[in-house]
């Protein structure tokens, strides 16, 4: 049965589509990387996809996978549709040369932390993305430790208290509760 | 001191040391640095079942500059280790740590690049409990090893004098 999907997205963007396959079953859609941001447009807005709710975006290198591929890193979509009750995973290849790709976090707010989350493990940066900063590791920490080149106990010792007020601040300029 | 014999059973003659010792050995205000499992033992030992309090250190501190005794239960990353550097330092002297599980004594299973390997890399610890996460009982054998340190600690006089070093040697 073919995937309503991947029968809209052949329909509309034919020439962007790199790759079509399954993995035990699932679905995935391997597109070029200029044409992300029309791509996930279409799948949200469209009414009979209407993918909602992005569960996740992640990255993948590619560096020691028994699988060659050309690029070394993956950005992987995994939206999902709360009304139509179907899934689709969204991939796009990244280049070491140009390790940029356009932010999602217009259609989907939860793309903020999870493009955050990236950017800090991988080092793959997201253009237009309102706060692109580390999440996760300390703003002292060098080097992007989910990249399979990083030494696994490379141990890095930080010497001051990470903030978070910086982020408060703006939100409490924003309601209005600090000038 | 010779006095006792004057006073019979009815006194009983001590240094002051001493009797300061003993009060700190048993009033002992723990401050519970918990970021991970450890720490929900360390709620089940101050509640009734274990009950803390029999030690005199039921008093939990949520401010380090009240506390004397640092109980650190859970895994510490580096991103965390300034903060409990940080919380360290704010207590006030004499102060007491007890590294509680495998994560704060030694890192645990988490061998990769953000966990501290041991608290003792950061703080100086008095007493390591094994265990993951440790029995309430075996933070209860802790706090009786902190107190018999506390009791046998040297007061000044009894502290050892520095050798005097002459030339190289």
């Amino acid at each position: 049965m073919e995937n309503i999907t991947i029968g809209k997205l052949k329909e509309n963007f034919s020439t962007s589509i790199l790759e079509i396959n399954t993995n035990n079953g699932d679905a995935f859609v391997l597109v070029e990387k200029k044409q992300i941001i029309p791509i996930l447009t279409f799948l949200k807005n469209d009414s009979e996809l209407d993918y909602n709710m992005l569960i996740d975006l992640s990255a993948v290198d590619y560096l020691k996978h028994p699988v060659k591929k050309a690029e070394r890193f993956e950005i992987v979509y995994q939206l999902y549709s709360l009304t139509k009750n179907h899934k689709i995973r969204i991939k796009v290849s990244i280049e070491m040369k140009d390790l940029c790709v356009d932010s999602a976090t217009s259609l989907w707010k939860s793309a903020n932390w999870a493009e955050r989350e990236v950017f800090d493990m991988f080092g793959i940066k997201f253009n237009g993305h309102p706060n692109l900063r580390r999440i996760l590791t300390h703003h002292e920490f060098i080097g992007h430790p989910l990249r399979k080149d990083y030494p696994i106990k490379k141990r890095q010792i930080l010497s001051v208290n990470d903030t978070l007020m910086d982020e408060m601040e703006q939100k409490l300029r924003e309601k209005g509760l600090k000038q | 001191m010779g006095l006792e014999k004057f006073l019979e059973n009815a006194v009983l003659t001590t240094t002051i040391s001493e009797v300061l010792k003993w009060g700190r050995k048993n009033s002992l205000y723990p401050f519970a640095f918990g970021t991970a499992c450890c720490a929900i033992e360390f709620m089940s030992l101050s509640s009734s079942v274990f009950d803390i309090s029999r030690f005199g250190a039921e008093v939990i501190r949520f401010s380090p500059r009240q506390a004397d005794l640092l109980l650190v239960a859970g895994t510490i990353t580096f991103k965390q280790a300034p903060i409990l550097k940080q919380i360290y330092e704010q207590m006030p002297e004499p102060k007491w740590v007890i590294s509680m599980g495998a994560c704060a004594s030694s890192g645990g299973f988490y061998d990769n690049y953000c966990t501290v390997q041991g608290i003792d890399e950061i703080i100086p610890v008095d007493v390591y409990i094994a265990g993951c996460p440790p029995r309430p009982e075996a933070i209860l054998d802790a706090i009786m090893l902190i107190q018999e340190k506390i009791q046998k600690e040297p007061t000044e006089y009894q502290k050892p004098k520095r050798p005097i070093v002459i030339g190289n040697e």
